[in-house]
C-alpha cells in the first residue's frame, strides 16, 4: 500500500519552501525591482524567493519518486510548552522583574518533559535564579530590577 | 615582521591575565558540554555571546573559540568511557575507543587521545600562521565581484560537501540569505520584510537565530526522543600509555593530522568527516585491519588528531577571507560583527591583537586541556548524571537571558520562541540549520557586493567571469555542484552518511 502524501517528507518540505519563497516574492513586489545595473531594494530578495520556490517544486517532484516518511514523534507537549515559556518570561520580566521570570521560565520549560518531577524542579529553579541573580546581576551587573515595584 | 615576531607578539597578548582566564574558561565550559550529549558548541557559543559583549574583542574571541575546540576534547572522552559521542566528532573515536575501554585501557586511549589532539592543535594554530597573512594578503586585491564570487563558492561547497541531503542544504542557504536581508536596505532605506515592527528594522539579531535554532529547537526535537543514558561501566585506572602503544600512535597521528588539516580548510566538512576518512586510511595502511573495532590504538590516534587538526583549520577561511566554512565558524563571524570589527582580511592588519593573539590562545588552550582535563575525567564523567530534564530548563533560562541582554527587548525573545518552532519543523523535514545560518551571515554581505559589482561593471553580469580570480571561483563553484551530481559520487556519498 503506498504511503499518503501527508506523510511524505518530501513532500512537506517542498510545500514548505514554496510557502516560504512565494511569501517572500509576494512582499517583495512592493519593493522596487530595479535593473541590474541599479538593483533596487526588491531586486535581490525576488531572486532568492523564486529560487525557494523552484527548490520546492523540485522537493514536490522527489515526493513522487521515494517515499521518505517523516522520521520520530512531533514532540507536541515541548513544542507548545517551549515557545510559550519563553513568551512568558518575556512579558513578566517586563512587569514582573528578573526572579519571577526566571522562576516561570524554568519551572513552566520543565513541564515539557514527560519525566517532570515538581518538587525537584521547584528545588531547581530556586537554585538556578539564585545563581543567575549572583552571576549576571550581581556580578556582571545587568540592570534588571529584582521584583519590579508595583506602586 | 616574520613568523615568529608575530607568533611572539600573539603569546605576549594571550598570556595577559585576563585573556589566559577567558582561555580557562572557555575549554572548562567547552568540555563540559562536549561532555554532555544534547547541547553542543553552536547552542552553547550562540547561548554565551552576549555575555562576551563587556569584554574586549580578543578575550570574547578566546573564551568563544576554547568553547569550540574543548568541546572536541569533551566529546571524545564520553566516546572513549561510556561509548557515547558528546559531539559528533567521536563518533569515529566511539568504535575503537570504547573497546579499549572494555579491555581496561581506557587511561592510554583517553591519553593518546589528548596528545594527538594537543599535536594535531599545534600544527593547525602553526598552520593558520604560515598561511594566514599570504592569504590575506591576496584577498585584500579583491573587489565586489571577487567577493560575491568567492561568497558563492563557499556557501555552495558548505551545502554540498555537509552531510545530508545537499540540495536541502542549498535551499537552506537561500532561506539564510532570505532572513540575512530582513531590515533597512542600506542602500535606499527601504524597510524590508520587517512588517511594520520596529525592533526588525536593524534586522533580525544574528543571537536569535542561532540561539532559537540549536537551543530551542535542538531542545524540542530531543524532547521528542526517547531519553537514552548508558551507564557508566569503564574504570580509569593508569593514564600511561605503554612504549609500544606510542609507537604504534605516531604514523596515524601524523597522518591523522594531515587529513584533518586538508579537510579542515574545505568549506562544509565537517570534524565527522576528516575522522572518518583518517579512520579508514588507518585501517587500510594496517598490516592486520582486522584489529580495527577490537581495540586498535591506531583507531583513536588518528581520528582524535584529525578532528582536532579539522577543527583548527577552519579558522583559516574565517580569519583571512571572512569566509565561514562552518556553523560554528558563522557564530564567530556573528561575534566579530557584534564587536563591530568588519571580517575579512583587514583583520589581520587592522588589529593584529586579535589575529595572532586568538592563534597563540588556541595553542595555550590545547595545552591546558591536556594539562587540566587527564586529571579531571573522573569529574567529567560525573556530570553525565546530570539528567537531561534538569539539564534543558536550564540552557532555556540561560538563553533567555543571553538574549534579552543584548537588547533589553522582549521582542526578541518573542522571536527566539518563533525560530524554535522554525528549527525544529526544518529538522523535522530533513533540512540541516549550519547552512541556514552561513547564508544568513553572509546574506548582507553577499547582496551589498552583488549590487556594487554590477554598478561598477555598467550592469553587465559578465564581470563575474572576466575577472580572473573571479572565474576561478565562479569555475570552481561549477565544478563542485558538477562533481556531486555524478551518480557515483552520489552513492559514495550515502554510503558515507550511513
Amino acid at each position: 500500500m503506498k504511503p499518503s502524501v501527508l506523510e511524505n517528507k518530501d513532500f512537506w518540505a517542498g510545500a514548505f519552501l514554496i510557502a516560504v519563497g512565494a511569501t517572500a516574492m509576494f512582499i517583495a513586489r512592493r519593493y522596487t525591482f530595479g535593473s541590474s545595473l541599479r538593483m533596487g531594494p526588491g531586486y535581490f530578495p525576488s531572486i532568492l524567493g523564486a529560487l525557494l520556490i523552484l527548490f520546492g517544486l523540485y522537493f514536490l517532484v522527489v515526493s513522487r519518486l521515494r517515499d521518505e516518511k517523516i522520521e520520530g514523534s512531533w514532540s507536541l507537549r515541548a513544542l507548545i510548552v517551549l515557545p510559550l515559556s519563553l513568551v512568558l518570561f518575556g512579558v513578566l520580566i517586563d512587569r514582573a522583574g528578573f526572579i519571577p521570570a526566571m522562576l516561570a521560565l524554568i519551572v513552566c520549560s520543565a513541564t515539557a518533559s514527560t519525566e517532570f518531577k515538581l518538587i525537584e524542579v521547584l528545588l531547581f529553579a530556586v537554585f538556578l535564579t539564585a545563581l543567575a541573580v549572583a552571576v549576571f546581576v550581581w556580578g556582571l551587573g545587568l540592570p534588571y530590577p529584582l521584583i519590579a515595584d508595583f506602586q | 615582521m616574520g613568523l615568529f615576531d608575530n607568533l611572539i607578539f600573539g603569546f605576549e597578548v594571550a598570556f595577559s591575565l585576563q585573556n589566559l582566564l577567558y582561555c580557562l574558561i572557555g575549554v572548562t565550559v567547552g568540555t563540559l558540554i562536549g561532555v554532555l550529549p544534547g547541547i553542543g558548541p553552536l547552542g552553547t557559543i550562540a547561548m554565551l555571546m552576549p555575555i562576551t559583549y563587556s569584554v574586549s574583542p580578543v578575550s570574547a574571541l578566546i573564551m568563544l573559540a576554547g568553547i569550540y575546540y574543548g568541546a572536541q576534547y569533551g566529546g571524545s572522552t564520553t566516546a572513549i568511557l561510556v561509548n557515547l559521542p558528546g559531539e559528533t566528532s567521536a563518533v569515529v573515536t566511539c568504535i575503537d575507543g570504547y573497546q579499549m575501554a572494555r579491555q581496561g585501557r581506557a587511561g592510554p586511549a583517553l591519553a593518546i587521545a589528548a596528545l594527538g589532539s594537543f599535536f594535531a592543535g599545534t600544527v593547525g594554530t602553526l598552520l593558520i600562521a604560515v598561511a594566514g597573512p599570504p592569504l590575506a594578503e591576496i584577498a585584500l586585491k579583491f573587489a565586489s565581484a571577487e567577493y560575491f564570487s568567492l561568497m558563492l563558492m563557499g556557501l555552495v561547497a558548505a551545502a554540498v560537501l555537509a552531510q545530508g541531503d545537499m540540495v536541502k542544504s542549498l535551499a537552506m542557504v537561500v532561506m539564510g540569505l532570505l532572513f540575512g536581508i530582513v531590515g533597512t536596505d542600506v542602500n535606499t532605506g527601504v524597510q524590508r520584510f520587517s512588517f511594520g515592527v520596529p525592533e526588525l528594522s536593524d534586522g533580525i539579531g544574528f543571537i536569535v537565530v542561532a540561539v532559537g535554532v540549536f537551543a530551542v529547537g535542538e531542545i524540542i526535537s530531543n524532547l521528542g526522543d526517547k531519553e537514552q543514558r548508558r551507564v557508566f561501566t569503564a574504570k580509569v585506572s593508569n593514564l600511561l600509555p605503554t612504549r609500544d602503544d606510542i609507537k604504534h600512535s605516531i604514523g596515524p597521528i601524523l597522518r591523522g593530522t594531515a587529513i584533518g588539516s586538508f579537510f579542515g580548510v574545505l568549506p562544509g566538512t565537517g570534524p565527522a568527516i576528516a575522522s572518518f576518512a583518517s579512520y579508514m586510511v588507518e585501517k587500510k595502511l594496517a598490516a592486520d585491519p582486522s584489529r580495527f573495532g577490537n581495540g586498535a590504538i591506531e583507531g583513536v590516534a588518528a581520528p582524535e588528531s584529525a578532528n582536532n587538526a579539522d577543527a583548527q583549520c577552519k579558522f583559516i577561511p574565517m580569519l583571512t577571507l571572512g569566509l565561514p566554512a562552518s556553523g560554528v565558524m558563522a557564530l564567530m563571524l556573528g561575534a566579530m560583527q557584534i564587536q563591530g570589527i568588519q571580517p575579512g582580511p583587514q583583520v589581520m592588519t587592522q588589529r593584529p591583537e586579535l589575529f595572532w593573539g586568538l592563534i597563540a590562545s588556541m595553542w595555550i588552550g590545547n595545552l591546558m586541556l591536556v594539562v587540566l582535563n587527564l586529571p579531571m575525567i573522573g569529574l567529567w564523567v560525573k556530570l553525565l548524571q546530570v539528567p537531561y530534564r534538569l539539564l534543558f530548563p536550564a540552557i532555556m533560562a540561560f538563553s533567555a537571558i543571553g538574549i534579552f541582554s543584548v537588547n533589553n527587548s522582549s521582542f526578541e525573545i518573542y522571536l527566539t520562541a518563533a525560530f524554535g518552532v522554525f528549527g525544529f519543523i526544518c529538522v523535522k523535514l530533513g533540512f540541516p540549520m549550519a547552512p541556514l545560518l552561513l547564508g544568513f551571515v553572509l546574506g548582507p554581505m553577499m547582496e551589498e557586493n552583488l549590487r556594487r559589482a554590477m554598478l561598477m561593471a555598467g550592469g553587465d553580469p559578465s564581470v563575474f567571469v572576466r575577472r580572473p580570480l573571479s572565474l576561478v571561483f565562479i569555475i570552481a563553484t561549477a565544478l563542485i555542484l558538477l562533481i556531486m551530481v555524478l551518480p557515483a559520487v552520489r552513492q559514495r556519498r550515502a554510503e558515507i552518511a550511513d
